[in-house]
């Protein structure tokens, strides 16, 4: 279970991102979501411990992980899914899954999960991971890098940015998948009404507050609702509407 | 003369030999020849007016590899080569040099090797090269010091694919490539570089697309680090309707000082020239992702340099 307490993050120029931020999470599957800017990106990585807050304290399972690294946390059962996944010249698709697994995988190993994100072991495991990759693959390949871990708390900032319609058809089948099987918590941040759909629990994240944090079937019609009569400018409205 | 241990396992560093090679071989030790084996296709010959061998191939060798591996393990010891290789019209071959230096007490030991590749016709070359060195760190032991030089002629339709290695040991190092490109040809290079302490390694290529057709490829993969210096000078001269591509990749770390200056010059409106080079530390995202699945900044940094220069 990981308990968020009290956590505050200021950015750097002082502007305050994260506001007293407290969260219990011990469902498999809960959804962050709220309009862009409100701070989900930056919990995500306050969890995963490239931000540390400037004030409360993280728990995972009773343990105070507020102090520990990036590494240490990744050693205790955290995992992160960054929303740009992060190229590199050199490294191969099956060297990252073996960092990831924590060993080298061969062919069987590599089918098992690549299948899973829809990619043939045989085409992909030695592929770079750089600029000749599309944005949608890499996606796919840092949720596999995800799946090789496995571990107790799964991180996912926007998994379905950027990513095309098939993928993303795909994508919804792996969470679901994910949310069969999986045997700790998954938490995403996500815009998707479908993603959403399949969650526990909904968290909404607005300038730098939880304003809602619920079941799903409290949240999501309410968070509908809200979108449906949004007061934003006309001409917004009405190209959302076309959309 | 026979191999020694020492020599053994610096064969095994520079041209992946446990034993002696299959196929035509020439092996260099301490400035002698130590073992050599020719076949029906491939003849060596030693130069009788300057130290170093004439490599001849028949034409149309095909599947053959040849093997020209130079070690050093007295200290002190300096020596030019003289390689030359003449490759016939259509041979598919591979070559495997490379020299691996261990330098024990004081003086510098020094090789240099001039290599020249005249690939015939339609030729299909694979050029292989490894520099490595090793021995005692003491603050008084000899440099090693390598200075390779590589010339290479391409005739109509002959095609060049060189792999060059300097990963570890060599403290000072100047490498000079030219070729001549006619028609059609192709010129591959894959250069992977790393200095360490106070090292210093200059790539120096120039290549001449004469040739209507013909193209260049030179891809430099380099990281240096503590207060290593590395200098990248690439010349390329479309003469013709031609490609010519060359790229500089360098992970700058610590103290270290890298000069990129890619060149190029066209004399003909239909050769296509891009030049690419980029200088930069590892990207702190890079480091925190590999920290996301469990490895320390260490760890993380190491897989990315190994990664980098595979």
């Amino acid at each position: 279970m990981l308990e968020l307490k009290n956590i505050s993050y200021d950015a750097e120029d002082g502007k305050e991102i994260l506001q007293d931020i407290s969260l219990k999470i011990d469902d498999r599957f809960v959804a962050i979501t709220g309009p862009n800017g409100g701070g989900k990106s930056t919990l995500a990585k306050i969890i995963a411990g490239i931000n540390r807050p400037s004030a409360g304290r993280i728990f995972l399972d009773g343990e105070d992980i507020t102090d520990l690294s990036v590494t240490e946390r990744a050693n205790r059962g955290i995992s992160y899914a960054f929303q740009q996944p992060v190229r590199f010249k050199g490294l191969r698709v099956k060297d990252l899954l073996a960092l990831a697994s924590g060993r080298d995988s061969g062919l069987n190993d590599s089918c098992e999960i690549l299948s899973e994100v829809g990619l043939c072991a045989r085409d992909y495991m030695d592929r770079e991971l750089n600029d000749s990759l599309s944005g949608g693959e890499m996606k796919r390949i840092e949720i596999a890098m995800i799946l090789a871990r496995g571990t107790s708390l799964s991180v996912f900032d926007e998994p379905e940015a950027g990513i095309d319609l098939w993928s993303f058809q795909n994508l919804i089948r792996v969470f679901e998948k994910m949310y069969q099987q999986t045997r700790g918590s998954i938490l995403i941040i996500s815009h998707q009404e479908r993603i959403l759909n399949i969650a526990d629990k909904i968290v909404y994240v607005k300038d730098g507050h939880i304003e809602r944090y619920g079941r799903r079937e409290d949240i999501l019609p309410e968070l509908l609702a809200n979108t449906a009569t949004a007061t934003t400018c006309q001409v917004l409205n009405e190209k959302v509407e076309v959309k | 003369m026979a191999i020694d241990a020492i020599q053994m396992s610096l064969l095994k560093e520079v041209a992946e030999l446990d034993a002696l090679p299959v196929g035509a071989y020439n092996i260099r030790a301490n400035g002698e020849s130590a073992a050599r084996n020719t076949t029906a296709n491939i003849d060596i010959v030693t130069k009788t007016d300057k130290p170093g061998i004439d490599i001849i191939i028949k034409p149309g060798t095909k599947k053959e590899s040849v093997h020209i591996p130079v070690v050093l393990s007295e200290a002190g010891l300096k020596e030019m080569v003289y390689n030359d290789f003449f490759i016939g019209e259509d041979c598919d071959i591979v070559i495997i040099a490379g020299c691996g230096i261990h330098s024990c007490g004081g003086g510098d030991s020094e090789h240099s090797g001039i290599h020249s590749f005249h690939v015939g016709k339609n030729a299909k070359v694979r050029y292989i090269e490894k520099h490595y060195g090793e021995g005692d760190e003491t603050a008084d032991r000899g440099k090693r010091v390598m200075n390779p030089t590589t010339e290479v002629f391409l005739e109509e339709g002959a095609s060049l694919e060189m792999e060059a290695t300097q990963i570890s040991g060599i403290d000072d190092t100047i490498r000079k490539t030219t070729a001549v490109l006619a028609a059609h040809s192709s010129l591959v290079i894959h250069e992977k570089v790393m200095t360490t302490g106070t090292q210093s390694a200059v790539s120096d290529f120039t290549a001449d697309l004469n040739g209507e057709g013909c193209s260049c490829n030179i891809i430099s993969r380099t990281v240096a680090k503590d207060q290593s210096r590395q200098e990248f000078i690439s010349v390329l001269n479309g003469n013709a309707a031609c490609a010519g591509h060359s790229e500089c990749d360098s992970i700058i770390m610590d103290d270290a000082k890298v000069l990129a200056s890619p060149q190029l010059s066209a004399s003909c409106t239909e050769a296509s020239l891009i030049h690419e080079a980029a200088i930069g530390k590892i990207a702190g995202e890079q480091l925190i992702k590999l920290m996301t699945l469990g490895l320390t900044e260490q760890e993380a940094e190491e897989q990315i340099v190994n990664g980098f220069l595979k």
